[in-house]
C-alpha cells in the first residue's frame, strides 16, 4: 500500500535497520570471514536461526550467509561413498535422483516440515542445529556418516556425525560443516516418523533402518526420543543373524515383532527396581512412546526386507 | 481524516465487462479480497507514524507470586527509554475486564497467571524497549499455584472476589425420575487458543486536547474505548478507537490489557507508541477456550428415549473472570444438546485458578458439552445395541420443544432433518476401492502409516449454539445509509473480522435500493455503537439496522415520486439504478430522482429482550438458536494412534442463504477449527506455566489435516424474528465437529475417547 498520508503522518512503511551480512562464494572464504568476525553467525537456510532472531532470542552482530557457496550445494562420488554438500536443501534431497542413492535420507528430507521449510532448510543446518527432532539425524546415525569440517587455513578434518551430536567433538571457532560423507550401500533403507497428525509436524519418534548386505548387517537409529539419535546395537546384531541374506533376505514375521520390542526396550529401558525391590511402572505416556518405537522399528525393518 | 491511514478503503473495484452479481442470495466477492490476497491490505502491525516509540511489556514468569518490590530505575536510565509505567501510573480505574472488571491493568501485589503484565516501556527502538522491560527488577515471593480447578473450591482465595466466579444449579423436571438404562462418563476438554493469524498489534497517537486515539484491531471498539477511557481517567469522548484491518478473530481476539498499556504510554510520552505482541505474548495474554471437566449420567428407557440427564460441569476460568459467566450459562443450558430431555439436573461452576485466562472463543461452553453429551449418546447406543444415528433421531429436538432452561424453542429447529441428511449421504470410498497410492494414510504422505493397521470409523454429532448475547444483554446496533450521486455508503460500527459483514451490508443496500456501488465506511468510535463482533451478532443486529436505514432512504427517495403520481411507494420498484412503477407508466433513473440531493437515514435494530437465568437455571435467556449435524469418517492407525479425518459431512440450519460463497467459507473454516480442537490444539501448561507458546508446539490444522468437507444440506427455514430470516453460521460447525470426530474414533477403535484433543494413546488398540 506504500506511503499513506494523514494528519498524524501515519504510514504502513516501517524503517529497516542495516545489518552486516557477508556472502562468501567458497567454503574457505566463509571460514575466513568467520575467523575474522568471531561474533558473526553462519546462516544457511535460516529456518531455525531466523526464528530465534525474530523472537529476539538472538541478535547476531553479523551474518555469514552460506547460500552462495555452490561447492556445498550438490554432491559427488568418492570411493563407494557420496560426499554430500552441507548446503543441500531438504527439497533437493527429496527428489527421485537423490532417493535412488540414499533412500532413507530422501524420505527424511521429504518428511522434514512443510514445503517452505524444505526449500530453505539444509542438511548441514539440520546437523548444526542438532535438534532432537532433526529428521536427517537418525538416518545419518544409522548410516554412520562422517562430517568433513572446514577450518581456518584450508584445514579439513573428519569426525563421525555421532561424535558431534553427542558432544564428544565440537565445532571450534571459525569451523564450518563442509560435507557429509555417507556410504553408498545399494540396498533398501527406510525412514519412518510418527507425528500425531497428518500435516507436517515434529517427530514424536522416528526410526531409520538401513541394510548393509555386503557386511550382512542391519543398522538402526531411533530419533526424537532423546537429545541425540539412539543406536540399539544389540538388537541390530541379533536381527541381522536371523535374516536369510542369500534367500531374498527372508525373515519370519515373529522376528520382526521381536526386533521392534527389542529396539524399543533398548531405547526406553524398563525402570530399575528400587532398593526395596519395588518397581515404579513407566508412566502411560512413556509406555505409549515405547509402543510407538516398537511399531516403527518393526514396520521399518519389514519394509526394508520386503 | 486520520483514520484513512489506519483503515483500508480499498480502491474502487474494476468493473469488468461482466456485471458483478449484486443483492442478497448471490456470491458477491468481498471488496477487500484482492488487497488481502496480494498482501497490500494494511493490518494493525503495518502501521507507522513519524516519531513513533516502540513499546514492550514485562510479563510475569510465575503463575502465582506475591510482588515484593518493583524497581524501574535501571530501565528508566537506559538511553533511548522514554517511559516506564507500572500500576502506579494508572490514573483511572486500576481494574478492567470484559465480563467483570477484576483484572489489574498492571499487577501490583500479586501475579495470578503466567504472562500477567507488570510494567510497560516505551523506547525509541523495539530492542531497547524489550531490553528495558527485561531490566525492570521485580522481587517475587513465589506462591503455590492453584492449577486444578477442582481444588479451587478449597484453596485460599486467589482474588478478593473469591475463587467461584459463577455457579448455576439448573433444576428442571422431576429429580426422582430414573431410567432403565443408565450410562455415566467423565470427560475432559483441553485449552484451545483462538490463535488469530495476526497477533495483537496497535498504535496509540496522543491528541492535542489531552486525549488519545487507539488504532487497534478491536472487535468491540466501543467497549474497548470505554475501558480505555476509564483506565486513563478521561471522558470517553477524549478517547477514540479506530479499527484497523483485523487479522483473524474467532474470539475476543485482543488482550485488552495490551490496548490499555499502549494508550497509557502514548499519554505519558506525548508521542505515538506502537506495540506488536510476539506470538508468545499473544498466547499468554488473550482469552482461551475454557478447559472443562464434565461428569454425566444419562437415564433412558428401554426404547432409548431419554428420561433424565444429570451433569456436573466445571469450567477453568483461569485467573480472571472475563466472560466466563456467559460461557457457563451456555454450557449449562446446552448440556443436554438438541435432544428432548424431560428432566435435567445440571450443576455448573466457573472457577478461578492460576492457569492462563479463559474467555469468549466461538462456541464457548457449547463445544465442551457437545463432546460430552455426544459421547454419552454413543455409550447409550452401545448399551442398548441401537444404531447411534437412530438413537439420536429418536430423541431429536424440534420447534416447540422445551430446553432444560424452561425456554421453548420457537425458532426453526430441523434437527432430525439435518441428521437424516448426513446419515443418508453416501460414505466415502474405502481405500480398497481406490488405488492405494491415492490413500492418504494417518500420519501423512511421508508418515509411518501402514494400511494393515488402519481402521475406519463413522461417528455422528448434533450441536447447537445460541446467537447474540444472552441473559438480558442489550443487543443493539445502529447503522446509517447515505446515498449521493448514485453511490451508497454504509456507516456502521460493526467490525469486519473476516466474517463478511461489509459484504453483507453492501448486498443489503443493493437489494433494497437497487444501487450497485456501495461502500462501507471504516469503523471508529465516533460512530454509534454496534456491539461486539461475535455470536453472529452483526448478520442479525447490524444487518437488520442497515436494512432499516436503507428502507428509510428508499422511502425518502420514492415518496415525492409516489406523491406526484398519486401512488404508494410500494408500487414503485428500483432495479439497476432505474425506478419503475408497477404498470410501467413511470420510468426514471435514481440519479434523476435524487436531483443532486443527498439522502441520509439512520436506524437501529434491537431484537426482543431476553432474561437472565434464575437461581434454578430457568429463564428465556436466548434470542435464537442454530443447529448442525455432522457425520465424521476417520482413519485410525491403531498401533500408533494417529488419526486422520477423512471426511466431515455437514448439514446445517441456516435460516436463509445470503451469500453462498461466504457461507461455505465460514462453515469450512468452522469445521476446521473444530478439527484442531479434536486432534491437536491444546495449549499445555505445567503447574500453571504455559508450555510451547508458539505455532510449532501448538499445532493448528494444515491443509493436509483438513478433511474433505461436504456440505450435504443447508436447511433454509426462515427464522421469523431474525432480519432476512438468516441464522449465524460460523459457531455451530466448530461446536459439533470435535464431538463427531471423537465419535468416529470411538467407532474405529472401540476405545472410550473421553478427552479432547484426542491423544494418540487414546486411539491405540492393544492386542488381547
Amino acid at each position: 500500500m506504500g506511503q499513506r498520508e494523514g494528519a498524524t503522518g501515519l504510514t504502513t512503511h516501517a524503517l529497516q535497520t542495516a545489518q552486516a551480512v557477508t556472502l562468501p562464494v567458497s567454503l574457505d572464504e566463509a571460514v575466513a570471514a568467520l575467523s575474522a568476525m568471531p561474533t558473526a553467525v553462519p546462516v544457511a537456510g535460516g529456518t531455525d536461526l531466523m526464528a530465534a532472531v525474530n523472537s529476539g532470542q538472538l541478535r547476531p552482530s553479523a551474518l555469514v550467509g552460506l547460500g552462495r557457496i555452490s561447492e556445498i550445494r550438490g554432491w559427488q562420488y568418492q570411493d563407494g561413498h557420496a560426499l554430500l554438500g552441507a548446503g543441500l536443501t531438504h527439497a533437493r534431497m527429496g527428489r527421485p535422483d537423490f532417493a535412488a542413492l540414499i533412500p532413507a535420507l530422501a524420505a527424511a528430507a521429504r518428511a522434514a516440515g512443510p514445503p517452505q521449510i524444505r526449500n530453505a532448510g539444509t542438511l548441514g543446518g539440520n546437523i548444526a542445529s542438532a535438534a532432537p527432532t532433526g529428521d536427517a539425524l537418525p538416518v545419518l546415525a544409522a548410516l554412520e556418516a562422517t562430517l568433513i569440517i572446514a577450518g581456518p587455513g584450508g584445514v579439513r578434518r573428519e569426525i563421525p556425525v555421532s561424535h558431534l551430536l553427542a558432544g564428544v567433538d565440537m565445532l571450534r571457532g571459525g569451523e564450518l560443516i563442509g560435507y557429509v560423507r555417507v556410504p553408498l550401500l545399494h540396498a533398501p533403507q527406510v525412514f519412518l516418523k510418527a507425528t500425531g497428525r497428518t500435516g507436517p509436524g515434529r517427530a514424536i519418534a522416528s526410526v531409520a533402518v538401513v541394510l548393509d548386505p555386503a557386511r550382512r548387517g542391519v543398522r538402526c537409529a531411533v530419533g526424537a526420543i532423546a537429545p541425540m539419535p539412539l543406536r540399539p546395537l544389540d538388537a541390530e546384531a541379533w536381527v541381522a543373524q536371523l535374516i536369510d541374506w542369500d534367500n531374498s533376505r527372508a525373515i519370519v514375521p515373529e522376528a520382526l515383532t521381536a526386533f521392534g520390542e527389542y529396539v524399543a526396550a533398548a531405547c526406553i529401558p524398563d525402570p530399575v527396581p528400587a532398593e526395596d525391590g519395588s518397581l515404579t511402572p513407566l508412566p502411560p505416556a512413556v509406555l505409549h512412546l515405547r509402543r510407538t518405537v516398537a511399531a516403527l522399528a518393526r514396520r521399518a525393518l519389514g519394509r526394508a526386507l520386503s | 481524516m486520520t483514520n484513512q491511514a489506519a483503515t483500508a478503503t480499498p480502491a474502487a473495484h474494476e468493473t469488468g465487462p461482466e456485471p458483478l452479481p449484486h443483492g442478497l442470495g448471490v456470491s458477491l466477492p468481498a471488496a477487500d479480497d484482492r488487497a488481502k490476497t496480494e498482501g497490500t491490505f494494511p493490518y494493525a502491525a503495518d502501521l507507522w507514524a513519524e516519531g513513533l516509540l516502540w513499546a514492550a511489556v514485562l510479563r510475569s514468569p510465575h503463575p502465582h507470586a506475591r510482588i515484593l518490590s518493583i524497581d524501574t530505575s535501571h530501565a528508566r536510565e537506559m538511553p533511548g527509554v522514554r517511559a516506564v509505567i507500572t500500576h502506579e501510573d494508572v490514573p483511572g480505574t486500576p481494574l478492567h475486564g470484559r465480563g467483570r472488571a477484576d483484572r489489574p491493568v498492571f499487577a501490583s501485589e500479586v501475579v495470578r497467571h503466567h504472562g500477567e503484565p507488570i510494567a510497560a516501556v516505551a523506547a525509541d527502538h523495539p530492542d531497547t524497549a524489550r531490553m528495558a522491560a527485561a531490566a525492570v527488577i521485580v522481587e517475587y515471593e513465589v506462591l503455590e499455584p492453584v492449577t486444578d480447578p477442582e481444588q479451587a473450591f478449597e484453596a485460599e482465595p486467589l482474588h478478593p472476589d473469591g475463587n467461584l466466579i459463577r455457579h448455576i444449579p439448573l433444576r428442571h423436571g422431576d429429580p426422582d425420575a430414573v431410567g432403565e438404562i443408565v450410562v455415566e462418563g467423565l470427560y475432559r476438554i483441553g485449552r484451545q487458543d483462538p490463535a488469530p493469524i495476526g497477533a495483537e498489534a496497535g498504535l496509540a497517537v496522543p491528541r492535542p486536547d489531552g486525549g488519545v486515539e487507539l488504532y487497534i484491531a478491536s472487535t468491540d471498539p466501543h467497549s474497548d474505548r470505554d475501558a480505555a477511557a476509564a483506565c486513563y481517567g478521561l471522558e470517553p469522548a477524549r478517547v477514540k478507537v479506530v479499527v484497523t484491518g483485523v487479522p483473524g478473530a474467532s474470539a475476543d481476539r485482543e488482550d485488552q490489557g495490551f490496548q490499555l498499556a499502549l494508550g497509557l504510554l502514548a499519554l505519558k510520552t506525548g508521542c505515538p507508541v506502537k506495540l506488536t505482541a510476539t506470538r508468545e505474548e499473544s498466547f499468554l495474554g488473550h482469552a482461551h477456550r475454557h478447559p472443562t471437566l464434565l461428569r454425566y449420567r444419562h437415564h433412558a428407557d428401554a426404547d432409548g428415549m431419554l428420561v433424565k440427564v444429570e451433569a456436573q460441569i466445571l469450567l477453568d476460568a483461569g485467573a480472571y473472570a472475563d466472560t466466563s459467566g456467559e460461557s457457563l450459562a451456555a454450557a449449562v443450558s446446552f448440556a443436554c444438546g438438541p435432544y428432548v430431555v424431560p428432566n435435567a439436573f445440571i450443576e455448573g461452576w466457573a472457577v478461578r485458578t492460576n492457569n492462563p485466562p479463559s474467555g469468549h472463543v466461538r462456541g464457548e461452553g457449547a463445544l465442551q458439552v457437545c463432546a460430552a453429551y455426544e459421547a454419552q449418546m454413543d455409550k447409550l447406543a452401545k448399551k442398548l445395541g441401537t444404531d447411534p444415528a437412530e438413537l439420536r433421531l429418536r430423541n431429536a429436538m424440534a420447534t416447540g420443544d422445551v430446553l432444560p432452561t424452561g425456554q421453548t424453542v420457537t425458532c426453526p429447529a430441523p434437527v432430525a432433518e439435518l441428521l437424516q441428511a448426513v446419515r443418508d449421504y453416501p460414505l466415502p470410498a474405502l481405500p480398497k476401492d481406490t488405488p492405494e497410492d491415492e490413500w492418504l494414510l494417518p500420519g501423512g504422505p511421508e508418515g509411518a502409516g501402514e494400511p494393515g493397521a488402519v481402521r475406519r470409523g463413522v461417528g455422528y454429532a448434533l450441536g447447537m449454539v445460541h446467537m447474540l448475547g444472552a441473559e438480558g444483554a442489550d443487543e443493539v446496533s445502529t447503522a446509517t445509509v447515505k446515498v449521493h450521486d448514485g453511490v451508497a455508503t454504509v456507516l456502521c460500527a460493526a467490525v469486519e473480522t473476516g466474517q463478511g459483514f461489509t459484504t453483507l451490508a453492501r448486498q443489503i443496500v443493493q437489494e433494497t435500493l437497487g444501487i450497485d456501488e456501495v461502500h462501507v465506511a471504516p469503523v471508529d468510535t465516533d460512530q454509534p455503537p454496534a456491539g461486539p463482533s461475535c455470536r453472529g451478532r452483526h448478520t442479525w443486529v447490524s444487518g437488520g439496522a442497515v436494512e432499516r436505514a436503507a428502507k428509510m432512504v428508499r422511502t425518502q427517495l420514492l415518496q415525492p415520486l409516489a406523491h406526484k403520481f398519486g401512488m404508494s411507494t410500494e408500487l414503485l420498484q428500483i432495479t439497476d439504478g432505474k425506478i419503475t412503477s408497477y404498470d410501467g407508466v413511470l420510468s426514471t433513473t435514481v440519479t434523476e430522482a435524487m436531483d443532486g440531493k443527498e439522502l441520509w437515514a439512520t436506524a437501529q435494530c434491537r431484537p426482543h429482550p431476553t432474561e437472565p437465568l434464575d437461581e434454578a437455571g430457568q429463564g428465556d435467556a436466548f434470542v435464537g438458536l442454530a443447529f448442525c449435524a455432522i457425520r465424521a469418517v476417520v482413519d485410525v492407525d491403531i498401533e500408533l494412534g494417529s488419526v486422520r479425518v477423512v471426511e466431515l459431512a455437514l448439514a446445517q440450519d441456516v435460516g436463509r442463504i445470503l451469500n453462498p460463497a461466504q457461507l461455505t467459507a465460514r462453515i469450512e473454516a468452522g469445521v476446521t477449527q473444530g478439527v484442531g480442537a479434536a486432534l491437536t490444539e491444546n495449549l499445555r501448561t505445567a503447574r500453571g506455566l504455559v508450555r510451547h507458546p508458539d505455532l510449532t508446539g501448538y499445532a493448528l490444522p494444515t491443509a493436509l489435516d483438513a478433511p474433505d468437507i461436504r456440505i450435504v444440506k443447508l436447511v433454509e427455514e426462515r427464522d421469523v424474528v431474525a432480519p432476512f430470516g438468516a441464522k449465524a453460521v460460523s459457531a455451530v460447525p466448530v461446536v459439533t465437529s470435535p464431538a463427531a470426530i471423537a465419535s468416529a474414533v470411538r467407532a474405529a477403535t472401540g476405545r472410550p475417547v473421553n478427552r479432547l484433543p484426542i491423544r494418540p494413546q487414546a486411539a491405540v488398540v492393544t492386542a488381547q
